[in-house]
C-alpha cells in the first residue's frame, strides 16, 4: 500500500509540474528549457519554510508566490527573444539557479536540504494534496484554455506578430503565462521537497528541465488531459522498470523523437487524427 | 483630424526609407498613397501602424500623440492594418481569426480576458463580417484551404472587426486578377463612413484612381504630391515618377 501511495504521490506532482510548463510552452507557445529551476525554487522555499516551523499546506503559498515573483522577471527578460532564442535565454536560468544554490551555505550548498518535516498528516495526507493540486490545477488550467485568455494565447502561439495586429497586448499575455506557470511549478516544487525529504541542487537541473518538456511533447502540447496522461506514465515508468530508470534519457529522447517524427502534436494529436479517420 | 503624420523620418542605417513626410486624415476620407518600387509607401504605413518606430518625426491619432505606443496599443484605440502579405492565424479558422479581432478590446488586459469565456457573440459578429466580404462560405474552413483571394477578404474582415476609425490597407488587390481586384477595390470604397477613413496602399492604379478621391504621392521616400486624384494625376512630377523621364 505504501509503495502505491509513493506511486500515486510522485505521478500527481510531476503532472502539476508538467501541466504548469503547458501553460507556457503549451498555450502561450514560449519554449522554455529551465522549467526545473521554478521547481527548485518552490522545493527550496517550501523546505525552508516548513523547516522554519510552517506547516506545509501553509508555505505552498509563498513557494507559488516566489516562484511566479521570479517567474515573473525571468519572463520580462525573455520578452525581447524568440523561438531558439527564447529556449537558450531559459536554459541559463536553469544552470543559473544551480549555480547559485550549489554555492549558498544558508541552502545547504552543494549537500542540500535534508531532514526535511515529513506532512503532518502521513503519506496518504500528502497524496490527497499533491491530488488535489493538480485536479485543481489542471481544472484552472482547462477553464484558461476556454478563456478569452486562452484564446489570446493561441494566439500568440501560432503567430505573435498577428496577434499584435489584431490587438491583443502580447507582452502581457506571455508575462501572464509566465507567471501562472512558473507559480503552478513552485507548488509542485514544495510538494516534491516534502515527497522525498531530501533536496539538492542536482535534483532541478537541465536534465530535469528537458524530461518535463519531453512529457509536454508527448503528451501533445497544449492539451491538458494527454499532458496529464503522458506525464502520468512517464513519471513511474522509471519507478516501475529498473531498466527505464537506467536508460531513462535515451528513452525518453526516442519517444520524442517519435512523436515529432510521427505524430508532431503528440498524443493528442495522434488520437484526433484517428478519431477522424474513423468518421 | 483623424490622423496627422508631422515630418516623419525614417532610416534603416544609412539608407532613408521616407523623408520629412507629413500627412493628414480626415473622418470619412478614402486617401490612396502611390508612388513607385521603393517610394516608402509600406514604410510609411508601418510607421503610423507602430510597425516601425520613425527616427523623428510624430504621428497624432484623434490628436494624441501615439508616435511611441506599440501597435496593439493603437488598434485598441481605433487603428487596423491589414498586410500586403496576408497573415492569418493558421490554427484559427476564418471565422475564429475574426471573432479574435473582434474580441480584441477586451484583449488589453489579461485578466479582463481571463474572466470572459463566452465566444459566441464574437463568433457571430465574425460570420456576419465573413459575409460582409463575400466569404461567408468558407467561415469554418483553416486559412490553408482558401484561396489567396478569400485571405485578402479575411484581412479586410479582421480589420472591420477591430471596430476602427482609421483602417490602413496595404496592397489588398495584389495577387488578385482584374475582376477580382475591381469586386475588391468597389467593396473598400463601401467601407469609408462619415466615422471611419481608410488609407490605401496600392499598385494597381486604375482601381486607386478609380475609387480614391484623393491621392498622397511618394517618390525615393519624399513627398511628390498631395490633393485630389485628377489633380494629383495630370502633375508633371507624379507622371514622371511613374514613366520616366521623357515619358510626357
Amino acid at each position: 500500500m505504501a509503495y502505491e501511495v509513493i506511486l500515486l504521490t510522485t505521478m500527481a506532482i510531476t503532472v502539476l509540474f508538467a501541466l504548469s510548463l503547458n501553460v507556457i510552452t503549451g498555450f502561450c507557445g514560449q519554449v522554455s528549457l529551465g522549467h526545473a529551476a521554478f521547481y527548485g525554487i518552490g522545493a527550496y522555499v517550501g523546505a525552508m519554510l516548513t523547516k522554519g516551523g510552517w506547516p506545509l499546506l501553509m508555505a505552498l503559498l509563498p513557494a507559488a508566490g516566489v516562484a511566479g515573483l521570479i517567474g515573473f522577471f525571468v519572463g520580462l527578460m525573455s520578452l525581447r527573444v524568440r523561438h531558439d532564442f527564447l529556449a537558450i535565454t531559459t536554459m541559463g536560468i536553469a544552470f543559473l539557479f544551480v549555480g547559485f544554490v550549489r554555492k549558498q551555505e544558508w541552502l545547504g550548498g552543494e549537500i542540500g536540504i535534508s531532514g526535511i518535516p515529513a506532512f503532518g498528516f502521513g503519506r496518504i495526507g500528502l497524496l490527497v494534496v499533491a491530488l488535489a493540486c493538480a485536479g485543481l490545477f489542471a481544472a484552472v488550467t482547462i477553464y484558461l484554455k476556454r478563456s478569452w485568455m486562452g484564446f489570446g494565447f493561441d494566439s500568440i502561439a501560432d503567430d505573435e506578430d498577428t496577434a499584435r495586429i489584431l490587438g491583443i497586448d502580447v507582452p502581457r499575455f506571455k508575462l501572464w503565462a509566465f507567471v501562472i506557470g512558473t507559480a503552478g511549478a513552485g507548488v509542485a516544487g514544495a510538494l516534491y521537497a516534502h515527497h522525498v525529504r531530501y533536496i539538492g541542487p542536482d535534483s532541478f537541473g537541465f536534465v530535469e528541465s528537458v524530461t518535463v518538456l519531453a512529457m509536454v511533447i508527448i503528451g501533445g502540447i497544449g492539451s491538458v488531459w494527454a499532458v496529464a496522461l503522458a506525464a502520468a506514465v512517464l513519471s513511474v515508468l522509471p519507478l516501475w522498470f529498473q531498466f527505464i530508470d537506467d536508460y531513462k534519457l535515451l528513452i525518453y529522447g526516442l519517444l520524442v523523437f517519435a512523436v515529432m517524427r510521427f505524430s508532431p502534436n503528440g498524443i493528442a494529436g495522434a488520437l484526433q487524427s484517428f478519431r477522424r479517420r474513423l468518421r | 483630424m483623424l490622423l496627422s503624420v508631422s515630418n516623419v523620418t525614417v532610416q534603416f542605417g544609412g539608407v532613408t526609407a521616407v523623408a520629412d513626410l507629413s500627412l493628414q486624415v480626415d473622418r470619412g476620407e478614402l486617401i490612396g498613397i502611390i508612388g513607385p518600387n521603393g517610394a516608402g509607401k509600406t514604410t510609411l504605413m508601418r510607421v503610423i501602424s507602430g510597425l516601425v518606430r520613425p527616427t523623428s518625426g510624430s504621428i497624432l491619432l484623434n490628436g494624441q500623440d501615439v508616435t511611441g505606443w506599440t501597435i496593439d496599443r493603437r488598434v485598441r484605440s481605433g487603428l487596423a492594418l491589414a498586410q500586403q502579405i496576408v497573415k492569418p492565424l493558421a490554427t484559427f479558422t476564418l471565422a475564429e481569426n475574426v471573432a479574435l479581432a473582434c474580441g480584441s478590446r477586451r484583449m488589453g488586459s489579461p485578466w479582463q480576458a481571463m474572466t470572459t469565456v463566452n465566444r459566441n457573440a464574437e463568433l457571430q459578429r465574425g460570420r456576419e463580417l465573413l459575409e460582409l466580404v463575400g466569404i461567408a462560405a468558407a467561415a469554418d474552413d483553416y486559412p490553408s484551404a482558401v484561396p489567396l483571394g478569400h485571405l485578402k477578404c479575411l484581412e479586410l474582415a479582421r480589420a472591420l472587426a477591430l471596430e476602427p476609425e482609421l483602417i490602413l490597407l496595404d496592397e489588398p488587390l495584389a495577387g488578385l486578377n482584374q475582376a477580382e481586384a475591381a469586386q475588391m477595390a468597389d467593396r473598400i470604397a463601401s467601407l469609408v463612413t462619415e466615422s471611419r477613413s481608410i488609407i490605401l496602399i496600392e499598385h494597381n492604379l486604375r482601381e486607386v484612381i478609380r475609387i480614391c478621391p484623393k491621392l498622397f504621392v511618394q517618390d525615393q521616400g519624399r513627398y511628390l504630391d498631395f490633393g485630389v486624384t485628377e489633380k494629383v494625376m495630370a502633375n508633371p512630377k507624379v507622371r514622371t515618377a511613374y514613366l520616366g523621364e521623357g515619358a510626357i
